[in-house]
């Protein structure tokens, strides 16, 4: 259990001794993170055979479906 | 497809091709800054100079800028694919699934502990582990890199897979003939080493930016030296890359490497357009002159391509209209081929839902006949399978004109810094400044190279982009296009902007990562 105290330390005390432009940049990532995953994600981007369609038979059938209706 | 809105495939397109060039801003300089900066490290931990050490930590500090900002801009792909792509990514799903989820998992890990250890273990961990972290991960990061490729590699030289036409899917049978695909690893490798010259013509750029201003000049001098050295030796090897990355062009997408060299005639003695401008009024088929001007180099096409002075190369015309005494077949054939396929499998799927076993196996044996011809069933005019030709040809001219300009660039830096002169061109010191952003430029020119040139395709003669498509509304993708292409320029922009204030505060401030 020890190694584990260690590297909580280690992270522990990176993260304390990060310097101004580290602090910027984890901000930045954590923003942009945000904004990725809780909004355009969350928002804009379902997958639409997962929304659509309950079981892997009927994806299968639709893309089938697809495939074979031509254009 | 029915009442698929064709806008939905121009947007859904316009949105992947935003944001992949956006991505690949930030991916090449993170491939080979790592190595730069373990490569100085290592003579860090070899001399013991603590100058080097400062000069990693500065470049080091630089490398975390452009990978935070660059950081999950890939992921969005992802998103795209179960939005924008959903029969595209069903019919991938099981080739995709592997090499994504070691790219995922070592992605992960490697950036979650070995970066943590090269940001934070400086004085924690002994010199050589911490050098150990830094050169994990550089590797780690092309490793990385290696996986995105043979998906990509894949979707242009589909190996390894059979496709299952109950449950609509690629599925793969060998896993080592995706990874081995020719197509993959030079893809890979001229893609990595693509990313190390850009590093190498980063700092080169900066460091002659610093020896303008008389400013850090040791520290300058001594980037740019390694930089220079290092980039000599990778765009030469670039080059090796580029040469098979083409040769598997005129192995696998021979119209890609017609549209790469605007040739619309084919010729056993083919040459190769070193410059060249097109004739906008070229239609193929037509007998008007390709070119309106252009430079040759003779026998070379032929030469790089099959390794032979006199091996046939066929043209876009050739490739469009057949030719028998050659053994190429017309598109047309094709899409009749393809047109059948799809038929049997129409067939083969109402009979299995008929519970008519005899006419499924019939249908099944019809449809694999032809199954290699699959996605040409899905387009109408032979002239379909003839990507963007001006496009494809300036991007691919553009890359190679200015790979060889970095090579050139290397060679004068490299002398200049030897004879210990550099500081005193001005001029070159300025070219080699605005050199960086012809870096970039190629590095878009060389994605448009390998994606527009193997248009109409998702999956080469499988899929094309029309099919691969969602059948969903165009609003939603419309809206997201702008909102990317605001975020990636607002990222963009944070990216130039902190990245020149830590420059203009130099090696010397103590405010690094």
């Amino acid at each position: 259990m020890k190694w584990i105290y260690r590297i909580y330390h280690f992270y522990r005390d990176g993260f304390q001794g990060m310097g101004r432009l580290g602090k910027r940049l984890w901000l930045l990532v954590a923003i942009k993170l945000l904004i990725l995953f809780a909004v355009i994600k969350y928002f804009f981007f379902p997958n639409i055979l997962e929304e659509h369609f309950s079981n892997d038979r009927q994806r299968s059938d639709y893309i089938l479906q697809q495939l074979t209706q031509g254009d | 497809m029915e009442h698929l809105d064709p806008s939905i495939v121009d947007w859904s397109r316009a949105q992947f091709a935003l944001t992949a060039l956006y991505h690949w801003i930030f991916v090449p300089l993170t491939l080979g800054l790592t190595f730069i900066v373990a490569i100085m490290e290592t003579i860090y931990v070899k001399t013991g100079d603590e100058w080097w050490k400062k000069t990693t930590k500065f470049w080091m500090g630089l490398l975390a800028i452009n990978f935070a900002i660059g950081l999950a801009t890939g992921i969005i792909m992802e998103f795209e694919f179960g939005t924008n792509w959903s029969n595209y990514s069903w019919i991938v799903g099981d080739i995709f699934g592997a090499p994504l989820a070691i790219e995922g998992i070592m992605a992960f890990f490697m950036e979650s502990t070995f970066f943590a250890v090269m940001f934070f273990g400086w004085d924690k961990v002994s010199k050589k582990a911490h050098l150990l972290s830094t050169w994990l991960v550089a590797i780690g990061s092309n490793l990385s890199a290696l996986w995105i490729l043979v998906a990509n590699g894949w979707m242009q030289h589909p190996v390894g897979m059979h496709f299952n036409p109950d449950t609509a899917r690629n599925e793969m049978t060998d896993f080592w003939a995706l990874v081995f695909n020719p197509n993959a690893y030079s893809k890979f490798l001229h893609t990595i080493s693509s990313g190390y010259v850009l590093a190498s013509l980063f700092v080169i750029s900066v460091s002659s930016w610093y020896l303008l201003k008389k400013r850090d000049i040791q520290f300058a001098k001594r980037s740019i030296i390694v930089a220079a050295s290092f980039g000599l030796v990778v765009s030469l090897f670039n080059l090796t890359t580029g040469d098979d990355s083409a040769r598997q062009a005129a192995l696998h997408q021979p119209m890609k490497l017609a549209a790469m060299e605007g040739l619309y005639e084919g010729n056993a003695h083919a040459s190769l357009v070193a410059f060249g401008i097109l004739n906008p009024e070229k239609k193929p088929g037509d007998s008007k002159e390709a070119f309106l001007a252009k430079l040759e180099l003779p026998y070379a096409l032929s030469l790089l391509s099959f390794h032979k002075l006199d091996a046939y190369v066929p043209g876009i015309d050739q490739l469009v209209y057949g030719d028998m005494e050659k053994g190429i077949m017309s598109a047309a054939e094709k899409i009749e081929r393809g047109k059948d396929a799809v038929a049997a499998l129409t067939a083969y799927k109402a009979a299995k839902k008929a519970g008519e076993s005899a006419k499924a196996a019939e249908s099944l044996q019809a449809f694999e006949k032809n199954s290699h011809y699959l996605g040409y069933g899905y387009l109408n005019n032979p002239l379909d399978v003839v990507p963007n030709v001006p496009l494809t040809f300036y991007a691919f001219h553009t890359m190679v004109l200015f790979g060889g300009w970095f090579i050139l660039l290397f060679i004068i830096i490299l002398y200049f810094s030897m004879i210990n002169e550099l500081n005193e061109r001005r001029k070159l010191l300025w070219i080699a400044l605005f050199s960086l952003p012809l870096g970039y430029i190629a590095q878009e020119a060389g994605w448009i190279v390998a994606e527009v040139g193997r248009q109409p395709w998702a999956i080469q003669d499988l899929l094309p982009v029309h099919m691969a498509t969602s059948n969903y509304t165009s609003t939603p993708v419309m809206t997201t296009f702008w909102l990317f292409a605001v975020l990636f320029t607002v990222l963009l922009i944070a990216e130039v902007k902190i990245m020149t204030a830590q420059i203009k505060i130099g090696p010397k401030g103590e405010d690094h990562v």
